[in-house]
């Protein structure tokens, strides 16, 4: 597909993003950058300066929400992507209404907790509802443990045990490297696999 | 029984086996977990009572901070 192609199929889709920090900041603008539709974004918290080593933001946006400052660094990137964004905290309610319009949604929170929440809510919910996970991506280096497999509709991306410890921080390069992984997922989703066009 | 675990072949002895009982035997301490048998989730609240029989697909996913 040319990219003509590629942004032709991509206008006409919504991706949600649960969560608008290392995973969920990196994936929207990889998303954003190649023409997707529509972003539902979701997020409570506010920009910091320790999040710039590895999420989306720049140094001017510390203090602001960070719905507001994603949405200001995607309209720079792509003024076309249509944002929703959601300045609240996702829970089991409010997780159904606000991304049943989304042709896939990318779980990415940081607590362990609330991507089970996610998890269990989208399974049972909205069962079959491609949904891909960020799961592993502390530290550095180990580039071969990152992978990414699939579990019915779900699909799982990082190394699955790289937990984040004091010793063990997320930052930017492994991070960004899971958060792509996930876009690059949706768009074979989307786009089906770029292999079989040959 | 073979079940297929994670996409691993196992053979355990039981002839059935609850879903606790599973990740006990396979020392699955993790807080957080998914569990699903033959694409459907299983609940927390059913881990006791779920069993798990010959030829089951089954799929156990730890959860970890981070993201």
């Amino acid at each position: 597909m040319t990219f003509d192609q590629i942004r032709a199929v991509l206008v006409n889709k919504t991706v949600g993003i649960a969560g608008c920090g290392g995973l969920g900041s990196n994936c929207a603008v990889a998303l954003a950058r190649v023409g997707i539709g529509t972003l539902i974004l979701a997020d409570f918290d506010r920009v910091s300066e320790d999040n710039l080593n590895r999420q989306y933001y720049f140094r001017d946006q510390v203090g602001k929400k960070k719905t507001a400052a994603l949405t200001e660094n995607i309209f720079r990137i792509n003024p076309a992507v249509r944002v929703i964004a959601h300045d609240l905290r996702l829970n089991r309610e409010n997780l159904i209404p606000l991304f049943n319009p989304c042709d896939i949604i990318v779980e990415a929170f940081d607590l362990a907790d609330q991507k089970e929440m996610l998890i269990e809510t989208i399974l049972t919910e909205m069962p079959g509802k491609p949904l891909v996970v960020g799961l592993g991506m502390a530290g550095w280096g180990m580039n071969d443990n990152i992978h990414c497999r699939q579990v019915d509709s779900m699909i799982i991306c990082g190394d699955e045990v790289s937990e984040i410890a004091p010793d063990h921080p997320p930052i930017a390069p492994r991070v960004g490297i899971v958060a792509n992984m996930q876009a690059n997922a949706v768009l074979e989703i989307l786009l089906g696999s770029s292999e079989a066009e040959k | 029984m073979e079940i297929l675990l994670n996409n691993n072949r196992e053979s355990i002895t039981n002839e059935e086996i609850t879903v606790a009982g599973l990740l006990k035997m396979k020392n699955f301490t993790f807080r957080m977990l998914i569990v699903k048998i033959n694409g459907k989730l299983i609940n927390k609240s059913d881990y006791e009572s779920a069993l798990i029989r010959e030829g089951d697909v089954v799929n156990v996913l730890h959860l970890i901070s981070g993201g």
